[in-house]
């Protein structure tokens, strides 16, 4: 059996403004029911104006996620109760959502194919308490109105190894738009990943095995609101080890949605299929269409720096690095920023590019505190006596050995100080300052060859 | 002193004058609010609050402020956000809800010196065509006892009709404004959608939601519109399009103005009474100049119909955020209207229906749009009739949903189009009210003043 | 037309008694039957009208205002606890 696992991810905005509001989006750790007005209260007669940014920011991400922007797009309203939700519908997009049809292509070689892009708006903060031996639910409007993108992929996925990458790309690309924190720890992006088994046993007589096996199955799994990379991976687990258990017993999981618990290591029913909500979208009638044309959208794209899989092509290109060393140092923009503008200094420094990515990389500098001057300086100090070519040393010292053959055939008999004395010999013969250590190994190799 | 001869510039004019201070004008209108106490035009009189802002607005008037509503008392419907004074909506719902916020509106009436008198009654949530959906009992004839002053902004009607105050703000999405304008006889006029912003009143049905107001004459009604049009920063849906000088369209006769007279406005259902008294307004119109033309509208008979799938619709979604959490009480507490109208909007929004209905309306929508951008290339107004009857007596049809939603059959298209409608009343037959509707393309408002004015002459 | 008034009131979390519930299954269709005539029109090729100004692009810069404070957000509510909106426990 083979899992189909397809995601859906919120990626929350780092506007100043809420989405509909003037109310201050960095909600978080602040006191509650602090950032709230009439609009994000759902107070009666109040009405949304979208902001700006945050639907020319979720243009851009589906830009960075190669996908069509359709000229003509507008917001709905997805109507259901919950009491988090303070005017009983949640402005979303429905049909016509700003970005549409995009891809990933994951480490592993393999493209995700990505639905949709869109934009929404954030829900209040449930706080389930006890207070004098009895549970109550507090409700914290502050997060309410928080501009979010969601963005849906195919069911593309068969493992939780290509899940996490692409979680981790599209992290990095949020980051690198800045348009997101992207911080799962504060909420900024949360994930529902939906599992299903394909059975690849079933009908293995049937020649129309080929056509059944590639349809999807007809029940889905779907895990609400996980935010941890960490849970994600469980959840999936643990979803495939017990649809594989229903699956194995001729039965068939139930559709339905499922929360992770952590405590209890396992995923838990929410909601069945027939319980399952009809959100009677509509077209939202207070906000005005949006409509784009070639040229507003080209200054979106415009604003769309290097991606991650770009930069990290170009680094191994131009700075003549490993794949390895490029993928750590496109990791985070600001890193490959400093990375860059050490390589320039370092340029008028004689240093290479591969010099300074080593020196980066294996010290695990600390970018915020420390100036590209230093580090050039630094690798400087070290690298002084490594200026001279390893074949260059490696000549001389075939020179001396051949020069030399009494200390040669004293070393091989055993007499290990004859090395000193070969030393030196180099040391005399390099016109360079040759670092002692470097020419012993170089002498050693030669001599135990 | 009887202040029901002067006109809102006139009272102004005496006010500037100091012939009677705004405490008068105020304590005078208090007077006639609590003596026609029975008529139940109001859930909140702000006498304190208005006689505080009186004393306010006298001392201006006496440091030279000049204001177009300085110290000139109206009211507003209940479902008007009034910051600090509690606010309604005719449900027990609301009954305690004393909001955070005014409504824009509200602000810009108050900037220009206005004082809120109090908030006046209506059907519940601004369902109804009668005003006797309110929680807090139904308004109302100022005319004949027992009788419906219509609806659903009785109580705005009912205030201005009944000399409680100069001006009062209604809303209209199926004809609120101008069927109690008709049965009040009182000028009432629904703007183009947009014109004058929502921000800060409840919402009945988003798309189709018109703000606007009742006056005794037209001169009134274009001086408020100049106050409360415009762009609103809040509302999304007010365009940036230029206010109109109004008063400017007073000064003009209607020589060579083209007026439609739509066919299926004046077709079965209509009271033979209230169809001669039109057709009498239209003679004297052509005698004062107008070019008369018989026109058609033919998805008129749709009208109802669209109306009342994509209004319950929105209502159902306005009215999901009633739930006694951040304000108000529990949700059974919805009178029956407005659960009649949650139950219906949810079905025909619900899964597998939507194209049948919801879609299908809007679509219905653009060919009733169509049939006016088509009529408004060949003339510059129409003229039809507001109400297909006379006003009834309370309790005649609240029985019937369905035939009391069929009252607002001439002034839904206006909602579902977009354009402004205004009432002007032509007089009565049998001590009852008679309304005459001119409809024009959207932003024509001045237009409208302007034929409004040649029926009603000075 | 027969509607499933249970299932409807659910879906608009309206808790409904069992005359109401018997009274709007036979109003709401009768008004359905009323509404039953608009699919004599033929619609197939007309767009909907789901905004009638013709406006569009209208946004706001992403500037923050002034909110309410704690205590105004909080002062119509009948049940609050440490600054929030106090409500039977839900899971």
């Amino acid at each position: 059996m083979k899992p189909v696992i397809g995601l859906e991810v919120h990626v929350e905005l780092k506007t100043k403004s809420k989405m509909f509001c003037g109310c201050s989006a960095d909600y978080f750790g602040k006191k509650p029911n602090t950032h709230t007005c009439p609009v994000c209260l759902g107070l009666p007669g109040a009405l949304p104006v979208p902001n700006k940014t945050a639907i020319e920011w979720c243009v851009m991400l589906g830009m960075a996620l190669d996908c069509n922007i359709p000229l003509f797009s507008k917001f709905d309203r997805k109507n259901y109760f919950y009491p988090d939700l303070a005017k009983g519908y949640q402005i979303s997009q429905y049909d016509e959502p700003f970005c549409l049809k995009g891809s990933i292509k994951l480490g592993s070689g393999k493209t995700i194919r990505i639905t949709r892009v869109h934009m929404e708006e954030d829900t209040g903060k449930l706080i389930h308490e006890n207070v004098n031996g009895q549970g109550i639910t507090l409700i914290d409007f502050n997060r309410s109105g928080v501009p979010l993108v969601e963005i849906v992929t195919e069911p593309d996925f068969d493992n939780t190894k290509d899940v996490l990458d692409y979680l981790k790309k599209l992290q990095q690309i949020a980051r690198y738009l800045d348009i997101s924190n992207a911080d799962m720890e504060k909420g900024d992006m949360r994930l529902e990943p939906n599992i299903s088994l394909r059975s690849n046993t079933t009908n293995t007589t049937n020649n129309t095995n080929q056509q059944i096996t590639n349809k999807l199955p007809n029940y889905k799994v779907e895990v609400k609101n996980i935010n941890s990379f960490r849970f994600v991976e469980k959840a999936i687990a643990f979803e495939i080890k017990r649809q594989t258990e229903i699956i194995e017993k001729k039965g068939i999981p139930v559709q339905e949605t499922r929360g992770w618990d952590e405590n209890k290591q396992k995923t838990v029913t929410q909601r069945v299929k027939e319980e399952a909500s009809d959100y009677r979208y509509f077209p939202e009638p207070d906000i005005p269409p949006i409509r784009w044309n070639d040229k507003k959208l080209l200054m979106i794209k415009k604003q769309i720096p290097e991606l991650p899989d770009t930069k990290k092509r170009r680094f191994q290109k131009q700075y003549n690095i490993s794949q390895y060393d490029a993928e750590i140092l496109t990791r985070e923009k600001t890193l490959a920023d400093f990375y860059e503008t050490c390589v320039n200094d370092g340029q008028k420094a004689n240093l290479t590019a591969k010099q300074v990515s080593n020196y980066i990389i294996n010290k695990k500098i600390d970018i915020e505190s420390t100036l590209p001057a230093e580090i050039i300086k630094n690798i400087k100090a070290l690298t002084i006596y490594l200026r001279i070519d390893e074949s260059e040393i490696k000549k001389i010292v075939e020179r001396v050995l051949n020069e030399n053959k009494n200390a040669v055939g004293d070393y091989r008999n055993g007499k290990v100080s004859a090395v000193q004395y070969l030393i030196g010999k180099v040391l005399m013969v390099s016109k360079e300052k040759l670092e002692v250590s470097r020419v012993k190994k170089i002498l050693e190799e030669k001599l135990n060859d | 002193m009887n202040y029901s001869a002067y006109t809102i510039q006139g009272a102004r004019a005496s006010l500037k004058k100091k012939h009677f201070s705004s405490t008068h004008l105020v304590k005078a209108c208090i007077d006639e609010i609590k003596e026609k106490e029975n008529l139940n035009a109001f859930i909140t009189v702000c006498e304190k609050e208005a006689l505080k802002k009186a004393t306010e607005a006298d001392k201006k008037i006496k440091d030279g402020v000049d204001l177009p509503l300085l110290g000139i008392p109206i009211s507003v419907k209940d479902i008007y956000l009034t910051k600090g004074i509690r606010t309604t909506a005719a449900s027990k719902i609301l009954d305690d809800f004393i909001p955070q916020y005014s409504a824009t509106v509200v602000k810009k009436l108050e900037d220009v010196g206005a004082i809120i008198i109090g908030k006046t009654n209506c059907d519940a949530w601004a369902h109804g065509s009668s005003g006797e959906n309110s929680d807090y009992g139904p308004t109302e004839s100022p005319f004949l006892e027992g009788y419906v002053p219509g609806g659903s902004s009785s109580g705005s009607a009912v205030s201005v009709a009944a000399q409680m105050c100069f001006a009062s703000m209604g809303s209209d999405t199926g004809g609120s404004i101008r069927l109690p304008a008709s049965f009040c006889e009182i000028v009432g006029l629904k703007p183009t959608y947009g014109r004058v912003s929502r921000y800060g009143i409840i919402a009945m049905a988003s798309s189709l939601d018109s703000i606007g107001h009742f006056t005794n004459t037209i001169e009134e009604s274009a001086l408020m519109l100049s106050i409360t049009a415009g762009k609103d920063p809040n509302d999304a849906t007010t365009p940036d399009e230029t206010v109109d000088d109004y008063q400017s369209y007073l000064k003009k006769d209607i020589k060579g103005i083209r007026i439609g007279i739509p066919k299926e406005y004046f077709a079965q259902g209509l009271d033979k009474r209230i169809k001669e008294k039109i057709e009498a307004e239209i003679k004297s119109l052509e005698k004062q100049g107008a070019k008369i033309e018989n026109i058609s509208l033919p998805n008129t008979e749709y009208a109802i119909a669209c109306y009342y799938i994509i209004q319950p619709a929105e209502v159902s979604s306005n009215l999901g955020r009633y739930d006694g959490i951040r304000y108000g009480s529990a949700r059974q507490n919805f009178g029956e209207e407005a659960k009649r109208r949650i139950m219906l909007g949810t079905y025909v929004l619900s899964s597998g229906y939507y194209d049948a209905y919801y879609k299908k309306a809007m679509q219905i929508r653009t060919l009733i749009k169509k049939d006016f951008d088509e009529v408004f290339k060949k003339v510059d107004v129409v003229i039809t009739p507001v109400s297909p009857t006379l006003p009834w007596k309370i309790g005649e049809k609240s029985s019937d949903p369905l035939s009391m939603y069929l009252s607002d059959v001439y002034t839904v298209t206006a909602n579902l189009a977009g354009i402004p409608g205004i009432s002007v009343p032509i007089g009565l037959i049998q001590s009852l009210p008679v309304g005459l509707q001119i409809l024009g393309p959207h932003f024509s408002e001045g237009k409208l003043f302007q034929v409004g004015k040649a029926i009603l002459g000075v | 037309m027969k509607i499933n008034v249970k299932h409807v009131a659910k879906l608009a979390n309206l808790p409904l008694s069992q005359e109401e519930e018997k009274k709007f299954e036979k109003q709401l269709s009768s008004i359905l039957e009323y509404v039953e005539q608009l699919n004599s029109v033929d619609t197939k090729n007309f767009e909907i009208t789901s905004q009638i100004t013709g406006l569009e692009n209208i946004t706001r810069e992403d500037k923050t205002s002034i909110s309410l404070f704690q205590e105004e957000a909080l002062s119509n509510s009948k049940s609050n606890h440490n600054g929030m909106f106090k409500i039977k426990k839900i899971l």
